[in-house]
Formats: C-alpha cells, sequence, structure tokens
C-alpha cells in the first residue's frame, strides 16, 4: 500500500549572494494515513524548510531537487493552479504565529468564506458560514467569534481557528510547523489535545515539525531527528527514545531539561554553516564517539536494530 | 546609479570650470539675437544675442548652490526636529506632525512660492524657500522611523543600562535610522532642481541677469518659435540634472536594501 | 540576621489604557491593565529567586518595574534596606549600577549598528570602572577603556577578546551575543540581576551552557538572582526559592524544593502537568484547566484563577460572567444549544458583578428561570452551590451569587499559598 505522503531525495538550497546554501539534503521520508511524524530538531537544521518544500512554499531563491509524492502522484509535475488547490484541500498547513497569518483587515467570517469559495466556487455565502461553524464547534471556538477581527481574540483562539481553516475541506494531511512555540505551556498542552481528538475524528496525518523533544514524544508515532539539512535518524517514537542511536539524538535527549534533570548537559559546539559544500557527517565536530571516516565520507542512511530504525551513521 | 553620478559630477566639473570653458561672456550680447545653432555658437543664441551655451555652462552654478544649501538646510533642520519627536512622543510629537502634516499638504512649488514671495530673493533667501517644502519629508521618515526604532530591545536596555538620553538618542537611534536619509537626500535634491527653476521661473529667485536655466526658460519661451533652442537647452538641462539625481537616489536605495535582505537570506536559511 | 538584598512590598502596578476622546465622552471610566496586582516577595543575597508564570502574569513588568523603566503605581521596593521605590534622576543612576538586567533576546537587546567591543564600552564610559573601593574611576583614553573591555570579554567566555571587540552583532551566534549581553551587565558588577528569559530563546543543546555560565557567574561574583521563565523545568534545577504568578499576583511561594515536591495551588499542579515530558512511554491524558488566561484590564473577582480551576469551590468568587462562561461552552455542542435555545443565545446575557441578567422581551420568564436553574445545577459544578438567587425581575430572568470569601496568602506547610483550599 503507498504511503500518504513520500519525499524521494529532496534536497532545497537557497541562492544567496555569498553561495549556495543547502537547507534540506537528500531527504527521504514517508507518512503513512492517520499517523503522526514528528520532525524534530534544532533552529537551522532544515525541519521549516522541508515542511515547506512539501507544500511549495518556499521563496523565489529556492531550488529544490528530489520529489514529492502525495497519495501516488509526483507533486513536482502539477502545475501551479492544481497545486494551489492541493494547498488547503488535501494538504493544510499551520505556523508557529497566527497573528501574522490571518489578514488583520478582514474578519474571521470573511477569512472562511474566502478559503471556502477558493477551493469551490460553487458555495454560497450562507453555506460556507455553516460549514465555518461546523468545524469552529470542533475546535470549540463558538461562531459568535466569526463577526470579530484577529487582534481582538487571543492567541489560543487564533490558533484554533488557523487549525479550523485547515479542517475545512478534510485535508489528508497536516503540516503544522512550530504550532505551539509562541504559546505557554497550558496553551500547548490545549492545543495538542485538541489536534490529537481532530487527528482521530478527520482520520488526518499530521507532520509535527518542532524543536520540543517532549511534545514529540506524546504526540507522534514515528520520529525523524533532523540536523544540518539531513535526517540523522528516524524511527518508531518508543523505540528511539528509548535507546537513541545517533551521536547527536543521544546528545540532544541528554541535554532535555526536565523536572527530572540532575544534572546539565550540551552538546559541544555549535551547528555548520550550510553555506557552500560539505565533507562527511556533518556532526563531525561535535560528535564525542567520531572516528577518523567520519571526516571525509558521508554516511548513508543504514537500517539498525529490530525496530529497522534508520540512523545515519558510521558507528553502525 | 552610476551613471546619474557620473553625470551630477560631470556638470558640477562643468560649473566649477565655467570661466574657462564657456567660450563667451553669458551677459553679453555677441551676436544678432536668435541666430540658430551653429558655428561659433553651438547652441544659438537667445533673444538677447546672447550665446545659450555659455549661459548653459554659467547657469549651472546657481541650481547647484541653491540644490545644495536647500537639501543641507533641510536636513539640518528637519533631521533633529524628527529625532525628538519620534524619540520623546506625546504632546510635542502630535504638535509638531499636525504642524508638518499642514506643510507637506501644500503643492511644493506653491509653498515655495509663498515663502520666497514673502522672504524676497538672493540665494540664500530661495535656499530657504525650497528647504521648507522637504523638511516636513525628513521629519517624517526619520520621526516614523525613530517611533518603530524605540520599541527595539536594545534602545530599552541601552536605558536600562543608565545611558543619559542625549547619549541613547545619539548612539543608539540615530545609527540605526541613519540609512534612510541617503536616499531621502537624493530625491529632495532631484526635486529641488524642479522647484529652483520652478521659482527662478517666475522670476522670484534672482536679481535678473545671473544666468540659471530655470531663469532662461522664462525669458525666451514666449520666443519658441523663433528660437527654440533657447528654451530647450536649458530645459533639457533641468531634465538631466533631475533625472541623474534620481537616479543617485534610487541606487543608494538599491544598495542599502540588499543589505537588509542578506540579513533576510541568513535567517531564512537558518530557519 | 542577613537582611533581605531586594524586598517588594504590596507591589501594583497600572497602566491605563488610552481611550479614544469620543469614547471617553461616552462614559465607561478608564479603564486600566492590572499588571502587576499586590504582589510582595523578597529575595535575600546569593540566592537565585525564580518568577514563574505565563505571558500576561506580569513577571517582565516587574523586572521592568525594579531596573526602573516602569514606575510603580503603589507599593514599595526596598534594596539594601533603602526605599527606592521612586527614585530621582540621580538615585537612578546610582541605582542602575547595583540592579541589572539581562534581556530574552540577545540579538534584539544589542544595537545593530554599534560593534560588541562598543556596546561594552559605552556602559563603561558613561559608568566608570567599579573598582574595590566601591568607588568608580572614570576611564580617560581608548586605550583604558579597551583594556577594560577585553578584560569584560575574558571574565565571559569571550576569548581572544581583541578578535570579538569589533565584531557586529549579527556575526555572532545566538550563545555568543547572550554572553556579550551578559559582560555589559556585569560591567557595572550590579548586586542584583534580572535574568528575563535567559535561556527561552537558546536552543536545547546549548541552553545549559548558558545555564551554567550565568551560575558561575553567579559565584564569581557574589551575585543575585531574580530569575524570570514560564519554565518551571528550568526553573526547578536553578532557582532556591520561587513565586508563581498568575494575573498580577502570586499565587505559591516558598522554597523550590518544598513547591515542587507538593505542589498545592491547583494553578501550579496545572503548570507541572502541563509540561511535555520526553518520554513516550509516560504519556497520560492530562487534566488541564480550561479556557485561557484572561486579560488583565477585568480580571476574575475573588481568586483570579477560579474561572479555569478543576478544583474551584463555591466560595471562589463565581459571578456574573461566569454564568455567561457557562452557556457559551455548554452551547458549543449544536444539540445543547437548540434544546436550551430559550435561554439563550449568549449575546442576550448581560453581567454586572455579581448578577447574570437576561431579557426577556418574548416568551415566560419563568420558563426561562426554571430553565436556567437546570443548566445551573447540571453543569454548574461549584458555581451551582454560590447562588444565592435565580429570580424574575420584570421581563428578565437574574443570576444572583453570593460574594466571595476573602482571600489572601497563606502559610502552608513551609511556603506560601494563596487559595481557599487552604
Amino acid at each position: 500500500m503507498t504511503s500518504l505522503l513520500e519525499t524521494r531525495g529532496l534536497s532545497v538550497s537557497f541562492e544567496t549572494p555569498e553561495g549556495p546554501v543547502h537547507a534540506v539534503k537528500d531527504v527521504s521520508l514517508r507518512i503513512e494515513r492517520g499517523t503522526t511524524l514528528g520532525l524534530v530538531g534544532e533552529s537551522g537544521c532544515g525541519k521549516s524548510t522541508l515542511g515547506r518544500a512539501i507544500l511549495r512554499l518556499l521563496p523565489e531563491n529556492a531550488r529544490i531537487s528530489g520529489s514529492v509524492i502525495f497519495n501516488g502522484q509526483d507533486l513536482s509535475t502539477l502545475p501551479a493552479k492544481a497545486m494551489r488547490d492541493l494547498r488547503g484541500r488535501n494538504i493544510a498547513m499551520i505556523f508557529q504565529d497566527p497573528m501574522t497569518r490571518l489578514d488583520p483587515l478582514m474578519k474571521i467570517r470573511d477569512h472562511f468564506i474566502e478559503t471556502i469559495r477558493a477551493h469551490d466556487p460553487t458555495v454560497d455565502v450562507d453555506g460556507a458560514v455553516e460549514r465555518a461553524k461546523k468545524v469552529l464547534a470542533d475546535v470549540r471556538v463558538p461562531s459568535d467569534r466569526l463577526g470579530m477581527y484577529p487582534h481582538e481574540l487571543s492567541g489560543g483562539m487564533r490558533q484554533r481557528i488557523m487549525i479550523a481553516l485547515c479542517l475545512l475541506f478534510n485535508p489528508a494531511l497536516l503540516i503544522a510547523d512550530e504550532p505551539t512555540t509562541a504559546l505557554d505551556v497550558i496553551l500547548e498542552a490545549q492545543i495538542l489535545q485538541l489536534l490529537q481528538s481532530i487527528m482521530h475524528e478527520y482520520n488526518m496525518a499530521v507532520l509535527l515539525i518542532t524543536h520540543n523533544l517532549g511534545l514529540v514524544a506524546e504526540f507522534a508515532d514515528q520520529v525523524a531527528v533532523m540536523y544540518a539539512g539531513i535526517i540523522a535518524e528516524e524511527g518508531a517514537t518508543v523505540p528511539l527514545f528509548r535507546e537513541p542511536r545517533h551521536p547527536y539524538t543521544q546528545g540532544l535527549l541528554r541535554s532535555v531539561i526536565d523536572l527530572e534533570t540532575q544534572t546539565l548537559y550540551s552538546v559541544p559546539g555549535s551547528p555548520p554553516n550550510l553555506l557552500g559544500e560539505s565533507i562527511g557527517c556533518p556532526f563531525y565536530a561535535r560528535c564525542e564517539k567520531r572516528m577518523d571516516v567520519c571526516k571525509s565520507v558521508f554516511p548513508e542512511i543504514r537500517l539498525v536494530g529490530e525496530d529497522r530504525r534508520k540512523v545515519a551513521c558510521h558507528l553502525y | 546609479m552610476w551613471i546619474g553620478i557620473a553625470i551630477v559630477l560631470a556638470i558640477i566639473l562643468m560649473a566649477m570650470l565655467a570661466p574657462f570653458i564657456a567660450p563667451f561672456d553669458p551677459n553679453t550680447k555677441v551676436a544678432n539675437p536668435e541666430t540658430a545653432p551653429g558655428g561659433p555658437f553651438l547652441m544659438g543664441t537667445d533673444r538677447s544675442g546672447q550665446d545659450v551655451l555659455s549661459r548653459i555652462i554659467w547657469g549651472a552654478r546657481v541650481p547647484l548652490a541653491i540644490i545644495a544649501v536647500a537639501t543641507t538646510m533641510s536636513l539640518v533642520i528637519g533631521l533633529p526636529i524628527g529625532l525628538l519627536s519620534g524619540f520623546v512622543g506625546g504632546r510635542l510629537d502630535r504638535i509638531l506632525v499636525l504642524v508638518m502634516d499642514s506643510i507637506y499638504a501644500f503643492p511644493g512649488l506653491l509653498l515655495a512660492i509663498v515663502v520666497a514671495a514673502i522672504i524676497g530673493r538672493g540665494i540664500l533667501n530661495i535656499s530657504f524657500a525650497i528647504a521648507v517644502v522637504y523638511i516636513p519629508t525628513y521629519f517624517r521618515v526619520i520621526r516614523n522611523h525613530v517611533a518603530s526604532v524605540k520599541q527595539e530591545p536594545y534602545v530599552e536596555a541601552a536605558m536600562a543600562l543608565g545611558m543619559p538620553r542625549r547619549r541613547v538618542i545619539g548612539r543608539y537611534v540615530l545609527p540605526n535610522v541613519a540609512q534612510s536619509i541617503p536616499v531621502i537626500f537624493s530625491v529632495n535634491a532631484a526635486d529641488s532642481v524642479l522647484t529652483e527653476a520652478g521659482l527662478t521661473f517666475l522670476g522670484l529667485g534672482l536679481p535678473p541677469g545671473i544666468p540659471d536655466w530655470g531663469f532662461d526658460i522664462s525669458l525666451n519661451w514666449q520666443r519658441f518659435e523663433a528660437s527654440w533652442w533657447a528654451t530647450f537647452y536649458p530645459g533639457l538641462f533641468i531634465l538631466i540634472l533631475t533625472t541623474a539625481l534620481t537616479f543617485v537616489g534610487e541606487g543608494l536605495n538599491d544598495i542599502l536594501n540588499p543589505l537588509l535582505r542578506k540579513k533576510e537570506y541568513k535567517s531564512v536559511a537558518e530557519a | 540576621m542577613t537582611q533581605a538584598l531586594l524586598e517588594v512590598r504590596d507591589l501594583r502596578v497600572y497602566f491605563p489604557i488610552f481611550k479614544g476622546f469620543v469614547q471617553r465622552l461616552l462614559g465607561g471610566g478608564d479603564a486600566k491593565v492590572h499588571a502587576v496586582d499586590g504582589v510582595s516577595f523578597s529575595i535575600p543575597e546569593g540566592q537565585v529567586f525564580g518568577l514563574v508564570g505565563e505571558s500576561g502574569c506580569g513577571k517582565t513588568t516587574i523586572a521592568k518595574t525594579l531596573v526602573g523603566l516602569v514606575r510603580p503605581t503603589s507599593g514599595q521596593i526596598v534594596f539594601r534596606g533603602g526605599d527606592v521605590t521612586h527614585p530621582n534622576r540621580k538615585a537612578l543612576f546610582r541605582l542602575r549600577e547595583q540592579i541589572q538586567i539581562i534581556y530574552q533576546d540577545p540579538h534584539a537587546a544589542l544595537s545593530p549598528a554599534m560593534t560588541v567591543g562598543e556596546a561594552v564600552a559605552d556602559v563603561l564610559r558613561t559608568h566608570g570602572l567599579p573598582s574595590e573601593g566601591g568607588v568608580r574611576i572614570q576611564l580617560k583614553s581608548d586605550d583604558e577603556l579597551r583594556a577594560a573591555v577585553y578584560q569584560v570579554f575574558e571574565d565571559v567566555g569571550l576569548r581572544p577578546p581583541p578578535f570579538f571587540y569589533d565584531k557586529y552583532p549579527d556575526e555572532l551566534s545566538g550563545g555568543q551575543k547572550q554572553r556579550v549581553v551578559a559582560g555589559r551587565v556585569l560591567a557595572l558588577r550590579p548586586k542584583l540581576i534580572v535574568a528575563d528569559e535567559p535561556v527561552a530563546m537558546l536552543d536545547m543543546s546549548i541552553r545549559a551552557r548558558m545555564l551554567e555560565f550565568l551560575l558561575e557567574l553567579k559565584a564569581k561574583h557574589n551575585l543575585t538572582y531574580l530569575f524570570i521563565t514560564h519554565d518551571l523545568a528550568t526553573a526547578k534545577f536553578v532557582c532556591d526559592g520561587i513565586a508563581i504568578m498568575y494575573l498580577g499576583r502570586i499565587v505559591e511561594m516558598g522554597p523550590a524544593r518544598t513547591i515542587y515536591a507538593d505542589p498545592k495551588h491547583p494553578y501550579t499542579r496545572a503548570l507541572l502537568q502541563a509540561i511535555p515530558i520526553p518520554d513516550p512511554e509516560r504519556r497520560s491524558t492530562k487534566v488541564l484547566p480550561k479556557g485561557e488566561v484572561p486579560n488583565a484590564v477585568w480580571p476574575p473577582a475573588g481568586c483570579r484563577f477560579h474561572p479555569r480551576c478543576p478544583a474551584a469551590l463555591p466560595t471562589c468568587g463565581w459571578e456574573g460572567r461566569d454564568v455567561i462562561a457557562l452557556l457559551e461552552e455548554r452551547w458549543l455542542s449544536p444539540e445543547l444549544a437548540a434544546r436550551e435555545a430559550d435561554a439563550g443565545p449568549v449575546e442576550v446575557w448581560e453581567a454586572n458583578g455579581l448578577i447574570a441578567r437576561r431579557d426577556v422581551e418574548k416568551g415566560d420568564p419563568a420558563a426561562v428561570q426554571a430553565l436556567i436553574r437546570g443548566i445551573l445545577e447540571e453543569g454548574g459544578g461549584p458555581m451551582a452551590e454560590a447562588i444565592r438567587s435565580i429570580r424574575v425581575e420584570d421581563r428578565a430572568v437574574a443570576v444572583e451569587f453570593r460574594p466571595p470569601d476573602p482571600l489572601g496568602p497563606k502559610e502552608v506547610e513551609g511556603r506560601m499559598v494563596e487559595c481557599l483550599l487552604y
């Protein structure tokens, strides 16, 4: 059975005055229907770029290679208009800061009407409002908010409305790019609970892009750890957390400060510059377990262990 | 942009070397009035028999001088007021904005005419009249930029560190709003050429007789059919100088913008 | 007895909301944002005191007030025994050599048009170099200044100092910038440093480094920290004492160990529970408070947390607004909304203090009264027991509550809690 979404050798680089910046390097991922993939990594690792690359929402100076296959169809073959229709209808995306994604001059109901009509011009205004009310109920937002402007609403409410806008056409995949990073911890937990219930109700797959390992542990079925544009490790959540294999994953998990933390740990060094070509493993400079081969040879992904974990590391 | 700079420099050079390169004295009748271009008179003569080319060369001096003084005045007056107004805010700001907006609302040339009519002739006076027209532009742009920079954490941090206000404005705010200035300056200069020409055309600028492109047009435009060259060439040069200055302004804008854009690339790649 | 380094007594900071001229004419007095609404705490010297809460709780306002960027509306701030609540310009200048702030976003805290060396030099130029006797030496020459800045850079681990002096902020990494910010502040040799979310914007893999750095500095220079954060996990590691804030008030305060071992206030418990645990084998269903933090202009009556509290009592401060919120939430379900349509819609209800009222133009007020009573008894929870009466007045139905019990801080098992449960 084909996966819902598959990327094959997806690479994204940006043309800058100083040369090409390779944000995503040869990433191959799979997301199955109705499951959640947590794409986790720190700032600069390329996870947001990857999310946008799937929907072709990248700036002009971006160069994409490799393919994105959704429901068996190669998205790079789609004409622009079909891609636009796909966005929102089949694949929806929510972002970190809902305030900048909502038009401050438009009432909430107009946002809904516009979105509905963009994909389905046959729907009339009343019909659109009815549909809006229905999805708003699903995200627990009272329908009187329809008559308000975005700035009149709280952050949590705006994020729920963003989610509601995504649900309008019952997309098969939701890409959530740091959806709760700007929110406080209780609100974050609420939104996540909401997403969980919606996922089940709508049978929706979710690509959760975040730097928060806790969220991924709570929410995701599969986890992919990204570093400097590559997938360092990928596999089912429970085994990955129980026994991380890639040194970066190990370091990352060690450095999380939670309520049980007794000692502090940081991964030494800092992430590499993505400008220009690189040789060998990108984590070489910071890796406690590095070997000579790691400096010059790029570690291809290999399958390790019973749970068939994908690890890009020469240790295996 | 470089073309613009080159042209402006060329005209400045021309003005400075006038005594050496002008073939004739601009204020003396050297031939029959309204002689067509040709021979010793490359651009012909005007209705008073003066050599147009010489008047063009000498006539560059006045506009250049006036623009230089006028734009400097606008900057020297508009910048500090804008800084203060944006930083201090409150009632002072509200009053100043009201005043500046009122001045801004006037069509530039009209305002310059009114001021010039009131304060009389002379190079310094016209410069001031022109400066008044552009002070609101400096004020506005600087004030708005300052008002937004003021919200930035580094300004607050500077205050928390106990920097006296003067220092905060001078070392923390001003350097960060300075990038808007060169662009306004050049666009301002371009526009002043036209305003100056307009003023002298209407006879409000200088004592008659001093060569000036706008003034020359006023002398000769009624005789356009008979001696088009006497009107055409001054007009052409006004156009060239204005356009050149505009190129400089736009070019500066393009240069300064990529500096900002470069930072955007960096952060996008890091996302 | 060691005197507390900093003592804050009943601090209130209110911000007026500027209404338009016409709005003011039409009445509705001047509303205020009650950012800090009666906060008291004290920090002994050498401690790391944490101020924990979500955005809007007032912690950042307290930070700004302590460094003189915001004026207190009332209350008292005592530093080293002296009252510094309303310092004049000179006193403020001197005070800033004692109390300083490290910002959350190190990039934004540095002027992009200045090299980092200059940024630090500027501080030294303005305040002079602190020396042993406490007297400050004015630095004269550029060389002296440069040397002093190099010393600061050494101190914060920016080596080699000459390399960093001429760098602009955008040429440095997040961690380096944070060190510059710390150095700039340390140049003054303050006694108290307010650290406003110092690691929130740093990646997880380097947060520990920054925290260790801050603790090192503390040991080396005998500092006291007021550590402001929304991250209870970081606070647990770093803080000796903490205060949990909600909507302008402190709800629980005491030694960190005591509170984390046994959190008493329902809000503290909710915060702890909400933290995502990076261990998929310990997933649990969470009981989260409903709704969001309300705005600080019209805070809830009684205990501010009562509308969201899973453990609320009838005496916690129920008022008219809570009825409306209940109805709104209840009628998210279309069936209930349809069935109970006679009592709705929500817009027709008005709240006025302890009373919620609905005018009944058409239909039978008595029927509405009965309907509302039924709704409140079924779905109201502790709210239902706080009702004084549901009555019909003219052509309206009014629900009135009993006034809440007085609420104040109480000492419970080694810490202070402000909650009627105790």
